[in-house]
């Protein structure tokens, strides 16, 4: 859901420029006391993987719509919410700077609604239900309920994004939220579906480190 | 094989291979958009050329290997820029 150069009005897109440099900036600050030698490339690893993965859109509603990996919930999950946020930060930069997804405008929306707000439900509602739900079921569980409101957070923050830009369109809020809540229930599901598998590899090669996947939400 | 060169390798297999099989459908936001008819406020408002626009890698005929260089390339970008990015915040943590 990459907000394109125009959707937005100035009066919406510049506010969320400051929120998610403050955002941005405050996960640059947490990460530089926790990033250590084993980190670094894991991030750059991380960031590439969703890169990867984000190209690969599915389609959802028999091909009327398609959705692909957003990634908050699997970074979140194996390495943290701060490395999280700086990671699909990294990954929106490079995908609109080199290959025009997402407007130049929209960025710091974009990065708001996946960065910052995908991040923080998928690390929230992990961190809520991983330790309330037992045993291997319960942690796919939690692993595809955190992708999935991962979308749903992103989907409700573009939904008002574009309600605040109303200048531009002048669709109603509620038909914006209805549609965008609407097909972000089912590419949700991908989401989910494609988290737990991935975190199953990375923690099956061990590429979650020593403490097993989901060591960077229980560590903060 | 360490860990991270197994994640590497997966994310260029997925880029290479599942990128050009992927679905042109509209996604959400833009099927949104086209329902709502406002998909045309995008059209033409772009503020920036970039150079490989819509992940198709120019001056390859064959889309779908245009589309798997597009992959291939950005996810080694993407590696790199994260990599240093990462690096550069570590190095101030130690001194």
């Amino acid at each position: 859901m990459h907000i394109p150069d125009g959707f937005l009005n100035a009066q919406t897109w510049a506010p969320a420029y400051l929120l998610s440099a403050g955002a941005i900036g405050y996960s640059i600050k947490k990460s530089r006391e926790e990033l250590n030698e084993r980190q670094v490339p894991r991030l750059g690893v991380m960031a590439a993987f969703i890169f990867a993965a984000q190209m690969v859109n599915f389609p959802v509603i028999a091909g009327v719509a398609s959705g692909h990996l957003l990634g908050a919930a699997l970074a979140a999950i194996m390495l943290g919410p701060w490395s999280a946020c700086i990671i699909i930060s990294t990954v929106l930069a490079i995908q609109m700077l080199f290959f025009g997804d997402g407007g130049i405008t929209a960025l710091g929306a974009n990065m708001f609604n996946m960065a910052v707000m995908g991040v923080l439900a998928a690390y929230l509602v992990y961190g809520l239900l991983s330790r309330i739900l037992p045993g291997s079921m319960g942690r796919n569980a939690s692993v595809f309920l955190a992708a999935w409101f991962s979308v749903m957070a992103a989907a409700l923050m573009a939904s008002l994004e574009l309600g605040l830009s109303h200048s531009v369109h002048q669709v109603s809020f509620g038909f914006i939220l209805k549609g965008m809540l609407g097909v972000h229930t089912l590419i949700g599901l991908g989401e989910g579906l494609i988290t737990v598998a991935v975190v199953k590899f990375m923690e099956k090669i061990g590429f979650a480190g020593g403490k097993g996947a989901g060591e960077g939400v229980s560590r903060s | 094989m360490k860990s991270v060169y197994k994640v590497l390798l997966a994310a260029v297999l997925v880029a290479a291979l599942l990128s050009p099989l992927a679905s042109s459908n509209p996604d959400g936001l833009e099927r949104v958009a086209t329902d709502l008819d406002f998909i045309e406020k995008g059209e033409g408002s772009q503020v920036m050329e970039s150079p490989v626009p819509d992940y198709t890698f120019p001056g390859i005929e064959n889309g779908a290997v245009a589309t798997a260089v597009a992959g291939v390339a950005g996810t080694a970008l993407t590696f790199a820029a994260m990599y240093g990015l990462a690096r550069l915040l570590k190095k101030r943590v130690g001194h």
